[in-house]
C-alpha cells in the first residue's frame, strides 16, 4: 500500500532538511503556507543563507533508494499526492503535502474520503471537564465507527485518543514531528498504542523533532483531512482556534463544546459558539451534524445500573456538584465520619474514585443524576 | 616527690545523649607548665586560663608543677567550656587541696569564670541520667541548672555557687540546698493551649484531627487559605495526651541539649519550620551535630504548613525518621542517634490558584503539576487527608462553639488507653506503630469489616501498603467509638480518609 515517487519523497525529505531554518522564516506573513507552496528550487532560493547552497547540494544528491531503506527501517510508510492511498481531503490545501509519513494502518488513511472522519482538538491545560467530554466523543465515535483525529497533545488531544482506543475505535494522530518521534515524550506509550492500533500522521520525515511553525502546519492537516472540526475547550489564545480557522476557510464544519462562561479556560471555543459553530455536547450531536438529525447512531454504551439507595443518590449528586466534605455531609444530612465512610463505600463499588489527592468525582459507571443537584 | 594522679568524671553531650569522659591530672615535678591532651577543641584548651585564674582568685592555690591533663576516651572530640570544672577538680586533688575520697562516685560539669563561679552548661539532665547509668551518685553543677538535673532518679544532685563552696563541699563542711525543682508529674497544660471551641465549622478537618490524635496518625489538611488550617494544627497539642513521665524526660532531654529546658516539660511540643528550611535543618546535622526541626518536635506535634513549597530534599530526609522514629547522622568519625518520633501535621492548598472545589480555574496540567509536588516523597507517610472547607462569614459570626479540647482529649485519652491495653499483644504503643502482621491480625480479613477493603483491593483502588494504613486508621476510630472490634463502617470511614498519591488523571 504504500508508495511515493522519487520527486515527491525527496520533496519530502528537503522540508525536513530545511526544518530548522524554516523556523525563521515563520514570522514572515504567509510562512510557511506560502514557502509550501513553492516548487524545490524555488523554496531553496526562499529560504536562502546557508540554506540555498544546502538545499541545491541536496536536491542534485538525494538517492530514493537510500531513504525508501531508511524508511522501512524506521517502521514508516511514505505516501504521496500521486498514490492512490493519499487523501483526496488534502488536495483543497493550496500547500498540501507532498508525502506523508506513516506509522500504522494504512487504511484508516485511505478509507477517509468514503468514511467521514472527525478532528477532535482542544487545549492542552484541560479542564476535568475537557477531559471527560473529550474521551466521551472519541469514545463515541468510535462506537459508532467514525474515525477520531487529533494531534496527540496533552489534555483534551490525548483524551481523544485515548477515548477511541478504548472501544477500539479508529484513530489518526497528525504529528508535528517525525511520525517515529513521540511528542509530548510523556504520551510515549499513546504514541506506540495508536501507532499500533491506529495511525500517526506527519509531514516531517522520521527522526524530526517538531518545530513552532510545524504545529499550525499539522493543524492545517488535522482540520483538512476531516469533514467536521470539534473544539473541546480553548482559551482566547489557543493553538487550537488556528485549526478551527482552518477548517472553516476549508469549508468544514465547525463545532465546539460549551464550556463554562466564567472562567478563561473556554473563552475561544465559547466565541466559536457564538460565531456560529455548531454545539456539540456528545458523539450524537457530531453524528448528527454530519449525517443529519438521527441519521446514525453511537451505539449505547451498556452499563449495569447498580443498585443505589436514595442517600447515596444524594451523595453522588453532591459529588457531581463537585462540593466539599463539609457541604456534602450538610447536603445528605450525615454527619462527616458517616459522609466519609459512605464515600469510602461508594469507591470500592467504583461509582466515584479520587480526584487527585483529595477531593472526589463521578466514574462512568456511577448512574446519571436524576434529581437536580444542590446549587452553590 | 612523687606525682599525684587525680581522676575526675564528667560528662560530653552527643546528640541528646552524654558520654561519660574522665579528666585525669598528672602533677610532677619539673618545669611549671600545663597541658590538656585528649582531643580538646580550641574552647577546651582556654580552660588553662580559666582554670588558673578561677583558682587563684578562690583564694586557691595553683600548683607551680607540671599539669598535664587527659580527657578520656582520647577519641571522643571534646567541645566548649563545659570541662573546665572537671579539670579545675583535677587540679585540686592533684595538689592535695581537696581529699580524692571525696572524688569517688563524684561527677562534676560546669563552665568556670575568672572570678570561679560556676556557669551552667547544655544538657544538665542528659547529664543526669549518664550519671545515673554511669553509677554515679553525685553531680556538682551550677545553682541554675540544678533543677533540671533533679529530674533524674536516684542521683543526689549538689548546686554550688563557686569553687570554695565546691572546696568545702568535698571537705564535707557545707551541703547545698537540695534543688527546689524535684521530680514531679507533668502538669495539665489544657488551659493555657488554644482551644478547638475556637474553631468554627470545619467538622471534617476536626473529626481527622481527632483520629490523627487517638491513633498518632499522620495527616494532610488541605483547604484554602484563611480557613485555618495553622489553626487546627496549633490545637493539636490541646488534645494529645499529656505526656507520660518518661515522655516528659525525653521531651525534655531534648530541650536541655539546645538549652530550653526549664523544669520537666508539660507540654508536647508543636514545631512548624518555614518552608525555606533545609534538609540539614529539618532532620540536624553540621560540623557539630546539632538536632533539627524534627527531634526538637520529639514526642510532639511537626508541621509543615505550605507542604508542596518545601524543598524536595529537606522532605525525602524526613523519611527516614517518619518511619524509624529517629534520625541517624553520621559526620566525620562520629555517629549520633537523634530521637524524633512525632506526629506529621501537614497542610496545604487545594491547587495554585488556593481556591479549590468549584470556583478553581486551574487546568488539569496546572494542577496535575502541582499535585505531582506535593505526592512526591511524603505522600506515602501521610495517614489521613482531611478538607477545609472556606468559613463562610456566616459560621464565623455564629456563636456556637464546637467541642472544646478537653472534651476531645477524654476520648483521646480513651481511645489511647485502648491500645495501650492491647500494646502487650500488639507490641505497639500505638496503632500507628502497629507492624503489619499485628495490623491483619487485628481485623480478621475474612470477616464482613473487611469486605470494603477486598472489594478496594480487586478494584484497584488499594495497594498493599495502603491497606495496612487503613487497617491501622480503623483500628483507631474503632477504638474511639469503644468498639472492640473493627467493623465495617470503621473500615470506611478509614478508606474514606485514605490519602491518594494521584497517579495520572486517567480519563477511562
Amino acid at each position: 500500500m504504500s508508495g511515493a515517487c522519487d520527486a515527491c519523497l525527496r520533496r519530502g525529505y528537503l522540508i525536513g532538511l530545511l526544518s530548522a531554518r524554516i523556523a525563521g522564516l515563520t514570522g514572515r506573513p504567509g510562512a510557511p503556507s506560502e514557502l509550501f507552496a513553492l516548487e524545490d528550487g524555488a523554496l531553496c532560493e526562499a529560504v536562502g543563507g546557508a540554506g540555498r547552497q544546502e538545499g541545491l547540494a541536496f536536491l542534485g544528491r538525494f538517492e530514493p533508494r537510500r531513504a525508501r531503506a531508511d524508511l522501512r527501517h524506521a517502521g514508516v510508510a511514505a505516501i504521496c499526492r500521486h498514490h492512490e492511498g493519499y487523501p483526496k481531503a488534502l488536495e483543497d490545501l493550496s500547500d498540501q503535502p507532498a508525502v506523508l509519513f506513516c506509522r500504522g494502518r494504512l487504511e484508516l488513511l485511505a478509507s477517509i474520503d468514503d468514511q467521514p472522519a472527525v478532528t477532535v482538538v482542544g487545549t492542552r491545560d484541560a479542564t476535568p471537564y475537557a477531559i471527560d467530554v473529550a474521551h466521551d466523543i472519541g469514545r463515541g465515535l468510535g462506537v459508532a465507527g467514525i474515525t477520531t483525529i487529533s494531534g496527540m497533545a496533552l489534555g483534551v488531544d490525548g483524551a481523544a485518543h485515548r477515548g477511541a482506543l478504548g472501544v477500539r475505535g479508529a484513530t489518526i494522530a497528525v504529528l508535528g514531528g517525525g511520525p517515529d518521534v513521540p511528542y509530548p515524550r510523556s504520551h510515549r506509550d499513546l504514541h506506540r498504542q495508536i501507532g499500533e492500533s491506529g495511525l500517526i500522521v506527519a509531514e516531517l520525515p522520521p527522526g524530526q523533532r517538531p518545530y513552532r511553525w510545524s504545529f499550525p502546519a499539522r493543524n492545517r492537516l488535522m482540520a483538512a483531512l476531516a469533514r467536521m472540526t470539534v473544539v473541546v475547550e480553548a482559551g482566547e489564545a489557543s493553538g487550537t482556534l488556528i485549526t478551527a480557522d482552518f477548517a472553516q476557510a476549508l469549508g468544514r464544519t465547525l463545532g465546539a463544546v460549551p464550556g463554562r462562561v466564567s472562567t478563561g479556560a473556554a473563552r475561544g471555543s465559547n466565541r466559536l459558539l457564538r460565531e456560529g459553530a455548531a454545539v456539540v455536547r456528545d458523539a450524537s450531536d457530531v453524528l448528527d451534524e454530519l449525517f443529519g438529525a438521527g441519521a446514525a447512531t453511537s451505539l449505547p454504551i451498556e452499563i449495569a445500573e447498580p443498585e443505589i439507595d436514595p442517600l447515596e443518590r444524594r451523595l453522588l449528586d453532591a459529588v457531581e456538584s463537585n462540593l466539599d466534605i463539609e457541604a456534602m455531609s450538610t447536603f445528605a444530612g450525615l454527619p462527616v465520619s458517616e459522609t466519609r465512610a459512605a464515600l469510602g463505600q461508594l469507591e470500592t463499588r467504583g461509582l466515584v474514585c479520587r480526584d487527585g489527592l483529595f477531593g472526589w468525582r463521578r466514574t462512568r459507571r456511577s448512574p446519571g443524576r436524576e434529581v437536580s443537584g444542590p446549587r452553590a | 616527690m612523687p606525682s599525684v594522679l587525680a581522676s575526675v568524671p564528667t560528662f560530653a553531650i552527643e546528640g541528646v545523649d552524654a558520654r561519660e569522659v574522665t579528666v585525669e591530672v598528672d602533677a610532677r615535678r619539673g618545669l611549671p607548665a600545663f597541658t590538656v591532651v585528649g582531643l580538646p577543641d580550641a574552647a577546651v584548651r582556654e580552660a588553662r586560663e580559666r582554670v588558673r585564674s578561677a583558682l587563684l582568685n578562690s583564694e586557691l592555690e595553683f600548683p607551680l608543677q607540671r599539669l598535664t591533663v587527659n580527657l578520656a576516651p582520647a577519641w571522643v572530640r571534646k567541645a566548649g567550656a563545659s570541662f573546665d570544672l572537671a579539670i579545675a577538680v583535677g587540679v585540686l586533688a592533684a595538689s592535695g587541696q581537696v581529699p580524692a575520697s571525696a572524688l569517688d562516685g563524684c561527677a562534676v560539669s560546669g563552665e568556670l569564670s575568672l572570678g570561679g563561679s560556676l556557669r551552667p552548661v547544655r544538657g544538665a539532665l542528659p547529664i543526669a541520667l549518664g550519671c545515673r547509668a554511669a553509677g554515679i551518685r553525685r553531680l556538682v553543677l551550677a545553682p541554675e541548672i540544678a533543677p533540671e538535673a533533679s529530674l533524674a532518679d536516684d542521683l543526689e544532685v549538689c548546686a554550688v555557687p563557686d569553687l570554695r563552696r565546691l572546696v568545702e563541699l568535698l571537705h564535707d563542711r557545707w551541703a547545698p540546698e537540695p534543688p527546689a525543682a524535684r521530680r514531679r508529674a507533668p502538669a495539665q497544660p489544657a488551659d493555657q493551649l488554644p482551644d478547638l471551641a475556637d474553631v468554627r465549622g470545619q467538622s471534617d478537618a476536626r473529626r481527622a484531627l481527632e483520629i490523627a490524635a487517638a491513633g498518632g496518625h499522620s495527616l494532610l489538611m488541605v483547604g484554602p487559605p484563611g480557613a485555618g488550617k495553622t489553626m487546627l494544627a496549633r490545637r493539636l497539642a490541646g488534645i494529645l495526651p499529656p505526656p507520660t513521665i518518661e515522655e516528659a524526660l525525653d521531651i525534655t532531654r531534648v530541650q536541655s541539649v539546645t538549652g530550653g529546658a526549664d523544669g520537666l516539660a508539660s507540654e508536647r511540643p508543636f514545631r512548624a519550620p518555614h518552608h525555606t528550611i533545609s534538609a540539614q535543618g529539618l532532620v540536624g546535622g553540621g560540623t557539630r551535630p546539632r538536632p533539627g526541626e524534627v527531634t526538637l518536635a520529639h514526642r510532639g506535634v511537626l508541621f509543615l504548613d505550605e507542604l508542596a513549597e518545601f524543598a524536595r530534599p529537606a522532605l525525602e530526609a524526613l523519611r527516614q525518621p517518619l518511619e524509624r522514629g529517629s534520625v541517624d547522622i553520621v559526620r566525620g568519625q562520629v555517629a549520633l542517634r537523634f530521637p524524633a518520633r512525632v506526629l506529621l501535621v501537614a497542610a496545604a492548598n487545594p491547587c495554585p490558584c488556593g481556591v479549590g472545589g468549584q470556583r478553581c480555574e486551574c487546568g488539569v496540567l496546572t494542577r496535575e503539576r502541582y499535585r505531582a509536588r506535593l505526592s512526591g516523597p511524603l505522600i506515602d507517610r501521610i495517614d489521613l487527608v482531611c478538607q477545609l472547607a472556606p468559613v463562610p462569614a456566616l459560621a464565623l459570626a455564629s456563636d456556637a462553639a464546637g467541642e472544646s479540647s478537653t472534651t476531645v482529649r477524654t476520648r483521646v485519652v480513651a481511645a489511647r488507653e485502648r491500645q495501650a491495653a492491647r500494646s502487650d499483644a500488639t507490641g505497639a504503643a500505638s496503632n500507628a506503630e502497629l507492624a503489619s502482621g499485628a495490623t491483619r491480625s487485628l481485623v480478621p480479613l475474612d470477616g464482613p469489616a473487611a469486605r470494603p477493603l477486598a472489594a478496594a483491593l480487586d478494584a484497584g483502588v488499594l495497594t498493599g501498603r495502603g491497606h495496612d494504613r487503613v487497617l491501622r486508621v480503623a483500628r483507631t476510630i474503632a477504638d474511639l467509638a469503644g468498639a472492640e472490634q473493627v467493623g465495617r463502617d470503621h473500615v470506611a470511614e478509614a478508606l474514606g480518609y485514605r490519602a491518594v498519591a494521584p497517579g495520572r488523571t486517567a480519563a477511562a
